[in-house]
């Protein structure tokens, strides 16, 4: 790797996520640091200088979002926050704080490693934005404005073009309702607005609308642009 | 609230024995256990039964148990004392016979007899075994039995007429009667027949002919109901309960009805008791009557009692009662009995001399001729039957002598003798005595037979005074004259006599009429009652307003006797209140002021009583001193206090039913929470270790395909546990309470498609049809439960169609409503079982194989929709095989259009 290896931080206090976490992270090339407690974290944060930080939310001594609060004080660096299943409040809370995004247990390795590399590209991305992004049969040029799908030209509304301008600058991470309401209207909006533009912009973009591709819905959380990249391969 | 506790409840007596335990002192106490049929349990019921008085300290021996080689009753067998069984030689061969002396000489506390209607082989002491068990009882022995319903003698033919089959072994209904307890084992047929196909009752060449012989559905189902009904015909109220419970309902035979005539004769209680027995028999209505005649007023307070006592024992009894005031018993009887088209009259036979029944008519005789064809029974009176006994003293009330009515009395005569003046002297009429007459029978019919004896007096002084030579003088001198005279007297006490009867009888008919509108109105108020405070409180102020007495109630409570209501309310006790309403709650019999326990109590106490036992127990006084009650205020007490402590019965039953409905809920729903712990959490974990530990310990020497097959397996079952776990977990969930659905617009596409993408492992074998109405409005929902929903319908048509089918998702609008469809192309529901899929831990079962999964979805899929304010039903395709379940939502009054 021309980088050299990535570091990933581990906060979690169940040592056999921690060793799985640890292993197979290993196998795909990262370098894992882990702590046991939000305090160790932390210290391990300030002492390995992490590329991308795990954290459960869930600690024995302080809480995850704590953490993240101090990490953001500090740093950039991306966080990726593991919660459970139907705790949709605390994602949100955690993504307000500054969580770039959030995984929830139990997880694939496969789609683990995705998600790091939507992170970590991000942060690549916010060093220089590419102007042209293409996923899937998606093409959205940011300079001229233009989408395409399947390289035929798309008419989006001024609001619609937002949307999806929001999405693709952050593609790959979820975006919460108030965050997209907060960028597309400017403010807090009913939430409703938010999801009759989506289903226009995913029946203009998607091949079917019913079964969304690019445009995914995170149920109680908000949405996320699905970003296609080529598996195994690190940014 | 507090109530006695079932395990007390359970061996109630019934009223019958209530009354019957006086005269049965000594003799042992009888529990028959009643199944419908062979197989529901009996023995292993007893056996618990036995086990637990066993654990109490009770010495119990086995008389005879079969056990039918039943492992499970076998090993309720353990512990017990069994007593060898006599061997009998009857045409060489060994029978084997439950040996009576043995227990005789052993004198257990209780003993237990299987098989009731068993008949002894010859050569035995008695040919029946319930005589065994009845002279088991005389010498004071405990005894547990059990009987199956078609060997009750009166229910025979019926038993027959269902199975076609008879019974030749039957036992009287009398020992059922006699029975100090009843216990009903039942089941449901279908678990009957379950059993029976499982081999538990007989082995399985046996088994199969009785399936198609006996134990048909239908066959189990009346016996069921039979078996019911012969015990509810007890009076258990309790059973009652049980049977409206579940649903057991008539028909009973229409066309029978039993009336009874009842007098005041001690032997009353039996010819009620006959009535009643013949009511049972014949699944009839029963009536008991008292015809109320003028002999009435002439009867003592005890005899008056023994009526309300023995029409009260008629109503606990189940019968109808009714007092008619009348002339004669014969007329009345039969004239009623015509109206109401009664088919049965009993009547107790006459213990007249001859003579007096030539004087006077026999009653019998008269009512037999104007019966017509309505049978009459006429039943010699059974021995004198205790009642309870009078300890409370009464006292009629002082009756002031008034004066009044004689000088009425007075100022009538002297206006016929006015009258008569004035028509002899204008008219010169001759019968100058009938002007007498009439001023006699208007005193009789206005002031009653006293005023009207006086009236007598003075007319025939008046007439002779001024009407008879000499005249104004009281001698008499022409021999037809005193004739004449005589003949008035009489003439004028009979008239009175006639007239002040129907006066008495027409006034008596009134304040009875009045009374009992007010105990109708009371009971009325009463059964509209559901809470036991209230009930106590209308119970007070009914008894203290209509006898002008003060009231107490007070009921059992963990700690004991707690005052409940009184009327007037602030009413405390002292000491020697309460001791005398301890005593009286512990003897169930009238303790305090002017009875014969403890009567320096300020109160009086008297147990409030049903048919199932005391309930609580009324405290009454007075501030004036004196006796309390009189004769008439004691039978009202009585009323109300039946009525009171009926309603309150009813109320306990109701919460005892309920607790016990809940209890067993709980029962079964702990039982299939195991059952689904067990078997959906140790499937999974298994294949996973047994997985993981061949990766770890042998991975090497595997293929990779191999490796890729385990490794493939672990991720399944795991992600199988992930989703029972998120199953446990929604329905911890709920249960909590802790479910707030969130109220947000939502587009069911959007969610449609967010739950098609989780679900595309569950639905890889199925394809999915999407048809949804592009014009469904928004709705207000939950996202996240609403795609649970979705999902455990999704999984639950993956689990149940065949792999390849379709599976649809429709939604559209219907009037108000927007109704979303999960449609299947599986076999569908069982239509029995389409009510219980949404119930926990349901599942329905193919008849080879279980489906895995919880039997958590759908019932989470019910509660989640309705708290959101939804809907969900399960139905089957008309258009073809397979389930469709039908979510739906009110659309909401909502902009629809775009900002």
């Amino acid at each position: 790797m021309s980088q050299g290896q990535i570091k990933v931080l581990v906060v979690d206090d169940e040592p056999a996520i921690r060793r799985l976490l640890r292993t197979s992270l290993s196998a795909e090339g990262y370098e894992v640091v882990d702590a046991a407690t939000g305090e160790e974290g932390w210290t391990a944060f300030g002492r390995a200088k992490p590329d991308v930080v795990l954290l459960d939310l869930g600690l024995p001594d302080i809480d995850g979002r704590e953490v993240i609060k101090r990490i953001r004080q500090a740093a950039l660096t991306p966080i990726l926050v593991l919660s459970i299943r139907s705790d949709e409040r605390g994602k949100v809370e955690a993504l307000d704080l500054g969580a770039d995004d959030y995984i929830t247990k139990p997880v694939g390795m496969e789609e683990l490693n995705a998600r790091l590399r939507a992170a970590l590209r991000h942060r690549l991305q916010q060093q220089g934005a590419e102007p042209i992004f293409k996923t899937g049969e998606l093409t959205v040029d940011l300079v001229r404005r233009h989408v395409l799908v399947k390289g035929v030209e798309v008419k989006l509304s001024p609001k619609e073009y937002d949307l999806l301008r929001i999405l693709v600058m952050h593609a790959g991470k979820v975006l919460t309702h108030q965050h997209l309401m907060r960028e597309v209207w400017g403010g807090a909006t009913d939430v409703q607005y938010l999801r009759i533009y989506v289903r226009q912009l995913r029946h203009k973009i998607e091949a079917d609308p019913e079964r969304p591709s690019l445009v995914l819905t995170e149920p109680g959380v908000g949405y996320r642009l699905m970003l296609e990249t080529e598996p195994g391969s690190l940014p | 609230m507090a109530s006695i506790d079932s395990a007390d409840r359970d061996q109630r007596p019934s009223p019958d024995a209530l009354l019957r335990q006086a005269g049965r002192e000594g003799h042992g106490r009888l529990k028959i256990f009643l199944g419908a049929a062979p197989g529901v349990g009996k023995t292993y019921k007893m056996l618990n039964a036995a086990q637990s008085a066993r654990h109490e300290g009770i010495d119990v021996v086995v008389g005879v148990v079969e056990t039918h080689g039943r492992a499970e009753t076998m090993a309720l067998l353990n512990g017990l004392d069994i007593l060898p069984r006599r061997q009998i030689d009857y045409k060489d061969h060994l029978l084997d016979e439950m040996d009576i002396d043995a227990i005789l000489a052993r004198r257990p506390k209780l003993v237990l007899v299987d098989e009731l209607a068993h008949t002894n082989v010859t050569g035995s002491r008695h040919p029946k075994r319930y005589l065994d068990v009845e002279e088991l009882l005389a010498a004071g022995i405990d005894v547990y039995t059990t009987i199956n319903i078609q060997h009750v003698e009166s229910l025979n033919d019926v038993v027959a007429q269902i199975t076609h089959i008879r019974i030749r072994e039957t036992v009287p209904d009398g020992i059922l009667d006699r029975a100090d307890d009843i216990e009903i084992v039942d089941i449901s047929p279908d678990d009957l027949i379950e059993r029976l196909r499982e081999g538990k009752v007989y082995v399985p060449a046996e088994a199969d002919r009785a399936l198609r012989n006996y134990f048909q559905p239908g066959n189990l189902t009346a016996l069921r109901e039979l078996a019911l009904r012969r015990t509810a015909q007890r009076v258990d109220e309790q059973m009652l309960t049980y049977m409206r419970a579940h649903a057991i309902s008539g028909p009973w035979a229409a066309g029978e009805r039993v009336l009874v005539c009842i007098s005041e004769h001690p032997t009353a209680m039996g010819l009620v008791r006959y009535a009643r027995r013949l009511a049972d028999r014949l699944h009839a209505p029963w009536t008991a009557v008292y015809v109320e005649t003028s002999r009435y007023q002439r009867l003592g307070e005890a005899a008056r009692d023994r009526i309300a006592d023995t029409l009260r024992f008629a109503e606990r009894l189940g019968g109808q009662t009714l007092t008619i005031p009348g002339r004669g018993i014969a007329e009345d009887v039969a004239s009623y009995a015509e109206a109401n088209n009664i088919t049965h009259i009993v009547i107790g036979k006459s213990e007249r001399s001859r003579w007096f029944e030539m004087m006077h008519g026999s009653v019998v005789h008269d009512l037999v001729r104007r019966a017509g064809n309505i049978s009459v029974h006429v039943i010699a009176g059974e021995a004198a039957e205790p009642s309870d006994a009078k300890v409370i003293a009464t006292a009629a009330p002082k009756t002031t002598f008034a004066t009044m009515p004689y000088v009425f009395t007075f100022a009538i005569c002297a206006v016929a003798l006015a009258i008569g003046v004035t028509l002899n002297q204008l008219l010169n009429v001759l019968n100058i005595a009938l002007v007498f007459l009439t001023a006699v029978l208007v005193v009789a019919a206005r002031f009653g037979l006293m005023p009207s004896l006086f009236a007598c007096i003075l007319s025939v002084l008046a007439y002779n005074f001024f009407f008879l030579p000499p005249l104004y003088n009281f001698t008499i001198t022409a021999p037809e004259n005193i004739v004449a005279l005589i003949t008035f007297l009489v003439v004028a006490v009979i008239a009175s006599n006639l007239a002040a009867g129907t006066r008495a009888q027409a006034v008596s008919a009134s304040t009875r009429a009045r009374v009992t509108e007010e105990l109708l109105g009371f009971s009325r108020k009463l059964a509209g009652i559901a809470a036991l405070d209230d009930l106590l409180w209308a119970a007070a102020y009914q008894i203290a307003s209509m006898l002008k007495l003060r009231v107490v109630i007070l009921m059992p409570e963990p700690n004991g006797l707690a005052v409940k209501a009184g009327y007037p309310p602030e009413d405390e006790l002292d000491g020697s209140d309460i001791a005398a309403a301890k005593w009286c709650w512990a003897h169930n019999r009238a303790a305090g002021r002017h009875s014969d326990a403890l009567p320096g109590a300020k109160r009086l106490f008297l147990p409030l009583r049903t048919g199932s036992g005391a309930v609580g127990v009324i405290g009454l006084d007075r501030d004036a001193p004196g006796i309390l009650l009189s004769p008439d205020g004691r039978r009202l007490l009585d009323a109300l206090m039946d009525l009171a402590a009926l309603a309150i019965d009813r109320i306990h039953l109701q919460d005892d039913l309920d607790i016990a409905k809940l209890q067993a809920e709980g029962e079964r729903l702990r039982a299939a929470l195991l059952t689904s712990i067990s078997h959906d959490l140790g499937t999974p974990l298994a294949s996973i270790i047994g997985a993981a530990s061949s990766l770890k310990s042998v991975g090497d020497r595997y293929t990779e395909p191999q490796r890729t097959e385990l490794a493939t397996t672990i991720l399944e079952e795991a992600e199988r546990l992930n989703r029972f776990v998120g199953n446990l977990l929604d329905m911890t969930k709920l249960e909590s309470g802790a479910i707030a659905a969130k109220q947000e617009m939502i587009d069911v596409s959007e969610v449609v498609g967010t739950v098609l993408k989780r679900a595309g492992k569950v639905l890889v074998h199925h394809p999915v049809k999407v048809a949804l109405d592009p014009d469904l409005p928004m709705l207000r929902l939950d996202f996240v439960l609403f795609e649970q929903v979705l999902f455990n319908l999704l999984d639950n048509a993956a689990k149940y169609a065949p792999a390849g089918s379709e599976i649809e998702i429709r939604a559209q609008q219907k009037d108000a409503m927007v109704e979303i469809h999960i449609r299947d192309e599986g076999t569908g529901i069982p239509h029995d079982q389409i009510e219980r899929v949404f119930d926990k831990f349901h599942r329905v079962l193919d008849a080879d194989r279980r489906r895995p999964g919880t039997g958590l979805g759908l019932a989470i899929c019910r509660g989640f929709v309705a708290s959101m304010g939804g809907n969900i039903v399960a139905r089957n395709r008309t258009d073809r095989s397979g389930a469709d379940f039908v979510i739906a939502f009110p659309v909401l009054p909502q902009q629809g259009a775009l900002p």
